[in-house]
């Protein structure tokens, strides 16, 4: 029967040791006060002498990894005997979801794989190829499966067609073979585009003086109303369209908020360009929709979406995302409720919508009320807007929403 | 463990007893090989070798038109046959040597004498108790007989029988055309024998892809010698000239004369008189009933070679050996358990050495088809093949059966010259899963028999260059 070999306390006050050297190789027989491998503790490096016999079936800590007292280091059993389910168990789970948003994009900067789950831990470690047959390759390709997740059981780990054709995603998650992180230490080169976000937001943030707005805004008005304009529509509008046409209007009545710091002067704008930020698998990137004071939210609508259609498809030409006047950030799908944004010149501010939340209300009338309260933050740009102007507008917005007939006035 | 003698004793010195002892060695266990005859067994001593020598000798033989082409005048009337048989036996003799330098060369303990089972640690040679924390059984098999024509190795003849012939039949009546039917049938017809050979089966070398076979009858039918398939043998009349072989083919009977009669349908293991019964390891048909690293029933018994259910070579038996004894050494501490547990059918090479050889692994075509399996089939002919043009050999060819999806090799089958060397290319690729594409983008020197594997490969990407 397989064994674990765990951590001892090899002084009285050790509760931690790196491996420094082991003494014996997987496949190697350890007999009883045979010295298994050397630690270094809180007080001295120490020699680990074995109270178990076997072979050494699996090495769990590499040279190097720290283990407490208690934890799996390696482990001992008969010669072929499967040390995976052990390994398995001394592991730290390894939650596999994915945080990347949505698809895998062709433009992704290239990354080695992770690490190859593999029998042999000790091949894993050390290569960060991953070595298959050609034939595994194929067949991989063909069922659309990665060979960098198929664990190996080959000559030295290599992938076979074995290994591919009896491979299913979900029993790896299972059998999450050996304790190999989510995590790598990769150096991923920076793309062109990475750079470009870097470089403007820290040049944004670091030169423009912010300063942040928050309110609370009251959708339950807003909400209804879009939810009888969509009874009828095959398309639904969806809530940003209205919310840009707001902002729109309310830019139109605070100029200060349609300008840009040029440093010897500020440089009003005529034209209402609202952008919005979208998430790209590498980065993301604010389409503007132009002129939107002039621009109903049915046209604002579709605008949008063709727009957020070609952001998400790596399809937008500089024109279409350049030279924003405004722009909004919402993170609301995301549930954050509130949440400060960086201003994207040559904007003067930007508007973070958080999510909306039903919320008590005190009314008028003392009475609590359940509200749908949405949070938003207006981040101004100092230099060109003045906290009261900042404050003035966003209540404009806020009254537009809650009571679109102002919208009129 | 040092309650025993050795860490592991082989009974039986052929190439799968020998080949365990030296790896065995290599892993640092104490071995001794229990011999009761010479080291090298079957392959070594009335197999294998003295039979490459013998072909060798009739290739020699075979080459005298060439000579005499050149203008050389060559006298082939003194032929003593004896002369070739003396080579035969020099060649069993060197091999046995090597083997018994590598079991010193190894410090292997060699016992001569016959082993029993007589504990599963335990083995008894004549009278002397041996043990061994295990015991490997690599005792080999022999020739099958059949009934009604039992080997009196003067007149019918097993394949030990032939190789001690030291005369020349006039002729030779061959029963089976196996392997060891068809390489006899090519000594005796080259040095002149009236050859025919009977089998039952609808065609010759009924293992073989049915185009290599082909390709080997069209030229043993140049030389002379007669096929009688699908033609079943009766009953055997014996007498001072030689034999009478009754035969029935197509519901008509009738009678063959030879002098000799080379009975060559098959081996048997050589499981009885071993103590097997008695210890009850398990046995199938004569087999002994292994599991992975060829372990027996009895934990402390491993089983490899001729005796075990798959294929009866010699290089079968030496690759088995090589898996048990890394078991058993991964068991004492000593080293990894072997990658492979047992071998794969689909990845065992066979080999006939008659001139032109086949050889061949995996799928043939008309077992493929039997079964249904989806595959396709490309053939490269030698006559493509400059370098096969060069030297006269234009008869041959190389057959690639892939899987039409994904390429995968599913199996290869080469008949001509030099075709049991060049085998192996393809062979590696199956066995490493490379694709053709990989043979075939892959430079191969010009003008090699090799390049006839390359443009196969392109053949079923579908892209061979000469043709």
């Amino acid at each position: 029967m397989a064994e674990k070999v765990f951590m001892i306390a090899l002084s009285p006050t050790m509760e931690e040791g790196a491996i420094l050297k082991w003494r014996k190789k997987v496949g190697d027989a350890v007999k009883m006060d045979d010295i298994l491998c050397d630690v270094e503790t809180d007080k001295a490096s120490m020699e680990y002498v074995s109270s178990q016999e076997g072979v050494i079936l699996a090495i769990v800590k590499e040279v190097g990894a720290s283990a407490k007292v208690g934890d799996t280091i390696a482990v001992i059993g008969e010669a072929g005997e499967d040390p995976t389910p052990l390994i398995a168990e001394s592991a730290p789970s390894t939650p596999k979801a994915a945080p990347a948003p949505s698809t895998a994009s062709t433009a992704t900067p290239a990354t080695a794989p992770a690490s190859t789950p593999s029998t042999s831990i000790a091949d894993t470690a050390t290569s960060g190829r991953t070595k298959s047959s050609p034939l595994a390759r194929r067949i991989a390709a063909e069922k659309g499966l990665n060979v960098a997740e198929i664990p190996g059981s080959g000559p030295g780990g290599r992938v076979v067609k074995a290994d591919v054709e009896g491979y299913t995603p979900a029993t790896t998650v299972k059998s999450s073979v050996p304790a190999s992180s989510p995590l790598n230490n990769d150096r991923i080169p920076v793309s062109r585009k990475r750079g470009t976000i870097a470089k403007r937001l820290s040049e944004s943030l670091f030169t423009a003086p912010h300063f942040f707005l928050t309110l609370g805004i009251e959708m339950d008005g807003l909400l209804t109303a879009r939810e009888k304009l969509n009874e009828k529509r095959k398309d639904k509008l969806g809530l940003n369209a209205f919310l840009i046409k707001f902002l729109a209007e309310a830019l139109k009545r605070h100029q200060a908020l349609n300008a840009s710091w040029e440093g010897d002067y500020i440089q009003n704008h005529a034209s209402v360009d609202i952008a919005i930020a979208v998430a790209q698998p590498d980065g993301l990137i604010t389409p503007v929709v132009r002129d939107c004071g002039s621009k109903g939210v049915l046209q604002i609508e579709t605008e949008l979406r063709d727009l957020i259609d070609r952001a998400r498809n790596n399809q937008l030409k500089p024109d279409d995302y350049s030279g924003a006047t405004f722009t909004i950030s919402n993170l609301g799908s995301f549930g954050i409720e509130e949440f400060t944004a960086i201003i994207n010149p040559p904007g003067a501010a930007i508007l973070a919508l958080g999510a909306t939340v039903k919320t008590p209300v005190v009314a008028d009338d003392d009475s609590i009320v359940i509200k749908k309260i949405m949070k938003v933050t207006l981040s101004c740009d100092h230099r060109v807007i003045d906290g009261a102007v900042g404050a003035a507008f966003l209540t404009e917005f806020k009254g537009m929403v809650e009571d679109p007939y102002r919208v009129l006035l | 463990m040092a309650e025993y003698a050795y860490d592991v004793v082989i009974i039986g010195g052929g190439p799968g007893g020998y080949v365990a002892a030296v790896r065995a060695s290599q892993l640092g266990l104490k071995v001794a090989v229990v011999e009761k005859d010479k080291l090298g067994g079957v392959c070594g001593n009335w197999g294998c070798i003295p039979s490459k020598a013998l072909i060798n000798q009739a290739e020699y033989f075979h080459a005298i038109p060439a000579l005499q082409n050149l203008g050389i005048k060559v006298d082939a009337s003194g032929l003593d046959y004896a002369k070739a048989y003396q080579k035969s036996r020099e060649a069993a003799e060197r091999s046995g040597k090597g083997v018994q330098f590598l079991m010193k060369k190894n410090k292997v303990e060699v016992i001569s004498g016959t082993a029993t089972l007589t504990g599963p640690h335990e083995a008894t040679v004549d009278g002397k108790k041996v043990t061994a924390a295990y015991v490997v059984l690599a005792t080999g098999s022999r020739p099958r007989q059949i009934p009604g024509f039992e080997f009196d190795e003067k007149t019918v003849l097993s394949s030990t029988g032939i190789l001690s012939l030291q005369n020349l039949p006039k002729s030779l009546l061959i029963l089976g055309s196996g392997a060891i039917g068809m390489e006899f049938a090519f000594v005796m017809s080259t040095f002149g024998v009236e050859v025919t050979v009977v089998e039952m089966l609808p065609r010759i070398l009924p293992v073989e892809d049915p185009d290599t076979a082909a390709v080997v009858e069209k030229a043993f039918v140049k030389r002379g010698v007669k096929f009688l398939t699908a033609t079943k043998a009766l009953t055997l009349k014996t007498s001072a000239t030689g034999v009478e072989v009754e035969v029935e083919r197509a519901g008509k009977k009738e009678t063959l004369k030879a002098e000799k009669l080379l009975v060559a349908v098959g081996r048997v293991p050589n499981t009885d008189n071993l103590g097997l019964d008695k210890l009850g390891v398990a046995l199938d048909r004569g087999f002994v009933t292994v599991k992975d690293f060829y372990q027996t029933s009895i934990p402390s018994v491993f089983a490899i070679g001729d005796i075990v259910p798959s294929p009866l070579l010699a290089h079968v038996a030496s690759k088995e050996g090589e898996i048990a004894v890394e078991y058993i050494a991964s068991l004492m501490g000593k080293g990894k358990a072997p990658h492979e547990k047992k071998l794969d059918a689909n990845l065992i090479p066979g080999a006939t050495y008659c001139e032109p050889q086949i050889a061949s692994f995996g799928w043939a075509e008309d077992k493929a088809k039997e079964k249904g399996l989806a595959y396709k089939a490309y053939s490269f002919p030698y006559n493509g093949n400059g370098k096969a043009s060069a030297i006269e050999r234009p008869d041959g060819l190389v057959k690639v059966l892939f899987d039409p999806k994904t390429h995968e090799i599913l199996g290869a089958h080469v008949a001509g010259y030099n075709a049991t060397e060049i085998l192996h290319e393809l062979l590696l690729a199956k066995k490493a899963e490379l694709l053709p594409e990989d043979i075939a983008t892959m430079v191969h020197a010009h003008p090699t028999i090799s390049e006839s594997v390359m443009e196969a490969a392109r053949g079923v990407e579908g892209w061979a260059i000469h043709i």
